[in-house]
């Protein structure tokens, strides 16, 4: 029961919102063309995933805010980086 | 309620770990984010190819790869939870549950890895395969670094009451394991998922 309780916190609900998304990306980027928005998509629902890891599991959410925000800023900006390869190179 | 008052939703604002750790990490979130652009750049010289080869990864395995880290992640939240609040049974086991994690994602790696090479697709058939092997072996590295963390994690959760340095030590070790999986996100999307 102590497991239960602990995990009922923020982090097991975290968890479950991870699993989902992982199988949601799974759905949706198993099969597309070559050059398709739905890398950018599968791309965001990572960069969601990994400030999900970082807030909640590594306890970023409470840092102080430069490193929350260096934190925020990789999220984003791996995304942003990643995505516009995909597309424009 | 003054500006400084702490309450359970608000807790003070604190750096997990020693500050020093976080210069390390970002380092190593910075190297494999070259990495990923490196990956990105060779595709677009080939995304036919590129294309091609992703379809002969084990999708399914992936998946459960990444299923199966993101489950040790919250071992790993669920032991620093139990050793904060004194249940040292809990906080081993939950460190142990892991790494037992953490040596099925090594199985389920080699597995691909056998499969892979097994199937005429080792890291001389092209470049796709290059930088999967290169890619998932320096994240695999990391699987065994974190490995170590994690059993310096489990040596500390025995103990009676850990001091100041030892619980920055403990918090440092568990998000590194978070790190592991945080890093693997990105290649699951990229390497099954986008490429």
């Amino acid at each position: 029961m102590t497991a239960l309780k602990l995990l009922s916190n923020r982090a097991g609900v975290t968890w479950l919102i991870l699993v989902t998304a992982t199988i949601v990306s799974w759905a949706v980027g198993a099969e597309h063309r070559t050059g398709s928005a739905v890398a950018v998509l599968v791309l965001a629902i990572a960069a969601v995933k990994v400030r999900l890891v970082g807030l909640d599991f590594m306890e970023l959410r409470h840092a102080p805010i430069p490193l929350r925000a260096a934190f925020e800023l990789y999220c984003v900006g791996m995304w942003a980086l990643l995505s516009g390869l995909y597309l424009w190179l | 309620m003054t500006p400084h008052t702490v309450t359970a939703s608000h807790p003070a604002r604190r750096i997990p770990g020693e500050s020093g750790t976080w210069v390390f990490l970002f380092g190593d979130m910075l190297v494999f984010g070259a990495f990923f652009v490196t990956f990105l750049v060779e595709r677009a010289k080939e995304p036919d190819v590129f294309d091609a080869a992703r379809t002969t990864l084990h999708l399914g395995v992936g998946v459960l790869n990444t299923l199966v880290l993101l489950t040790s992640s919250l071992f790993v939240v669920l032991a620093l939870t139990a050793t904060r609040t004194g249940a040292r049974t809990l906080a081993t086991r939950a460190v142990v549950a892991a790494m037992g994690c953490g040596l099925v994602f090594i199985a389920l790696k080699v597995f691909e890895y056998v499969s892979l090479a097994g199937a005429g697709h080792g890291p001389g058939a092209n470049h796709f395969y290059l930088y999967y092997f290169i890619l998932t072996g320096l994240h695999l590295f990391h699987v065994c670094l974190g490995l170590g963390a994690l059993a310096f994690m489990a040596t500390q959760t025995r103990r009676d009451e850990l001091g100041a340095t030892r619980t920055a030590l403990v918090e440092g070790a568990a998000c590194f394991w978070h790190l592991v999986d945080l890093l693997w996100i990105f290649l699951f999307a990229l390497l099954y998922l986008v490429s």
